[in-house]
């Protein structure tokens, strides 16, 4: 059992706090994903995991271990950072096995496990190279490498793709879904993006200046976000919002609706509105279109529905997948 | 003659003409070395004193050599120049790696101190650090006695530590990527382990250039070793050179003895070469 558990946690800088009180828990084997928009810490959130970054009260458990003031080598946990964090003067195996090196485990042991890691990602034909002479995707499963031989209780994933070209990271998100579910291992994932956040997730736990947003599964979220802001980060492209007289004339502060949730005809509907500008994506076309009192809509429609600018359009709402927030808070 | 060509050629002369500025010197002293001193004084008004022209002979190396004692002093300045660069560079690193990388109290008040230490030249603490050393106390038991003043540790001690070199390995440390320390620590290392195994082996071109640096001003060290020690036994290279300021000024002799003890230099720095120059070169390429 490895639940990883924030119990009161606070953190400060001098006078600032930026974790007035956090209480979480990640189940035993999920891949947990932390979500948010830049500053709201959730890399502190993960780095206070790992012990690279202290607690100032609370306490923070591991499988049910108080691991608040251990060293990080301690905790059972191996952690995949943004920059790779490759040593680079090791070579490919001596990255991955650094960790055994140091526990001076027998060179035989060692190499046994470093080709096995290498093999699972496809690396055992590059163990003599160093890490300059390996492109963005190598290196990350390298780092990734140096993680599974320390066989941890929990990994760590440090917004691991973010400095990876589209194509890649969609095969890294493959690779590294596919690595939790052959592990098994508890896994928590930093990221700001909702696409990784939405892909890999069992969990995902939406942050804000460091409190939790909301807590649940990517379809909980999508479907049944606890407030506007939930609703505005999940989802792409991003929930419609609207505030204001539009908002009272429904009973509420702010009325959402998801651009692929509204439907687009050029002769009847519910809204009348000017078409500003559409995208085609080929599959899909979202159009932007202005309607009095509520602002600009985007809306998703198939890619077959290509409207010039300038021209009336009528926007219909499935009522079922209408959002309402009142206070900050989701009215049901 | 196209601009291209002409411009090239410009930066080549200029090029040429600061190299034989910074060579000349150099090739004087091993010139001058080879002439009697008659010859020496009368060449040097022309540009003959540059060529290895008239009366040429060892003969001045012979006669410095009788006259001092070369090869100790230049035993002395090495033992005392290696044992201070070895020491420094593992100590002034080490303090620079607890100053970027580790927490504590009263880290920013040291570092200034340390940093202030910078401006403070070498001459205006002559006097109360003679006096110092002078009052030590001794080392050793009955019957095994070793005093500071006349040895090589008072030659070694004082500058093991210093803030030129502490700042310099801190500022190549702080750009030093931080995560590489925090894998380190995920993987188990400690903190003499991180220092050791990740950042020394990353640091090398820092390494050379502290190395030569602390070298030359090691080996160039006059002042204190004057006023520290008496006997020929511990005496370096450049106390040595005022024994032929003493009766007759014997140029050719000086020359002579100069071109020997700069040789260590020359195989010094030519061993560092290379890491040096990739320092220089790489803080051009950074970022």
């Amino acid at each position: 059992m490895s639940i990883v558990e924030f119990k009161n946690v606070v953190k400060s800088y001098g006078k600032l706090t930026v974790v007035p009180n956090m209480n979480l828990k990640i189940p035993s084997g999920s891949f947990t994903v932390l979500v948010g928009p830049s500053g709201c810490c959730k890399s502190t959130l993960l780095r206070m995991i790992a012990g690279l970054e202290t607690v100032t009260s609370g306490q923070i458990t591991i499988g049910g271990d108080d691991v608040t003031h251990k060293e990080p080598a301690e905790r059972g946990i191996a952690m995949v950072f943004q920059s790779y964090a490759l040593y680079p003067h090791m070579t490919v195996e001596e990255n991955i096995g650094f960790g055994m090196t140091l526990k001076k485990t027998p060179k035989a042991e060692k190499k046994k496990v470093v080709l096995e890691a290498a093999k699972i990602l496809e690396l055992d034909q590059l163990l003599d190279r160093r890490p300059k002479d390996l492109s963005g995707g190598q290196r990350q499963r390298v780092a990734i490498g140096r993680a599974i031989v320390r066989d941890p209780k929990v990994f760590l994933f440090d917004e691991p793709l973010s400095n990876l070209d589209a194509l890649l990271r969609g095969q890294m998100r493959v690779e590294i879904a596919e690595l939790h579910k052959k592990i098994g291992a508890t896994m928590v994932y930093v990221t700001h993006d909702q696409v990784e956040a939405m892909t890999m997730a069992d969990q995902i736990v939406v942050l804000r200046a460091g409190m939790i947003e909301q807590v649940g599964t990517p379809m909980d979220l999508y479907n049944t976000p606890t407030s506007p802001f939930v609703a505005g980060f999940i989802g792409s492209p991003k929930m419609n919002l609207v505030e204001g007289d539009f908002a009272k004339q429904n009973d509420c502060d702010v009325f959402g609706i998801r651009p692929e949730h509204v439907d687009l005809d050029e002769t009847k509907g519910s809204w009348q509105g000017i078409m500003r500008y559409s995208e085609n994506l080929g599959s899909d076309t979202i159009s932007y279109v202005d309607v009095e009192n509520m602002g600009t809509l985007t809306v998703r429609s198939e890619g077959s529905v290509i409207v010039a600018s300038g021209q009336t359009v009528y926007l219909t709402p499935r009522e079922q997948f209408i959002h309402k927030f009142r206070d900050d808070k989701r009215i049901d | 003659m196209n601009i291209n060509t002409r411009s090239t050629l410009l930066k080549y002369l200029l090029l040429t003409w600061v190299a034989l500025l910074f060579i000349f010197p150099v090739v004087f002293m091993v010139v001058s070395s080879l002439k009697p001193d008659l010859q020496l004084l009368q060449d040097s008004s022309s540009f003959r004193a540059f060529l290895p022209v008239g009366e040429t002979s060892l003969n001045n190396y012979s006669s410095a050599w009788e006259r001092v004692p070369i090869g100790r002093f230049v035993f002395n300045s090495i033992v005392v120049t290696a044992i201070t660069v070895i020491s420094s560079l593992f100590l002034c690193s080490m303090a620079a790696f607890s100053f970027v990388f580790l927490e504590f109290k009263g880290k920013a008040v040291l570092l200034s101190v340390i940093l202030a230490t910078l401006i403070v030249p070498f001459e205006t603490i002559a006097i109360p650090l003679l006096m110092l050393v002078n009052k030590l106390p001794w080392i050793g038991v009955d019957g095994f006695q070793i005093g500071w003043l006349d040895s090589y540790h008072v030659q070694i001690i004082p500058w093991i530590a210093d803030g030129l070199t502490i700042f310099l390995f801190i500022q190549y440390f702080k750009d030093l990527p931080r995560d590489l320390v925090e894998a380190a620590r995920v993987d188990g290392a400690t903190w003499f382990q991180v220092y050791s195994r990740v950042i020394v082996p990353l640091a090398g071109p820092c390494f050379a250039t502290a190395a030569i640096l602390k070298f030359l001003v090691m080996y160039n060290q006059y002042l204190w070793p004057l006023m520290t020690t008496q006997s020929e036994s511990y005496r370096p290279v450049m106390v040595g050179l005022q024994y032929f300021f003493q009766l007759n000024i014997a140029w050719g002799e000086i020359m002579a003895y100069l071109s020997i003890i700069t040789l260590p230099v020359l195989v010094f720095y030519l061993s560092m070469q290379r890491t040096f120059i990739a320092s220089i070169a790489s803080t051009g390429v950074k970022g």
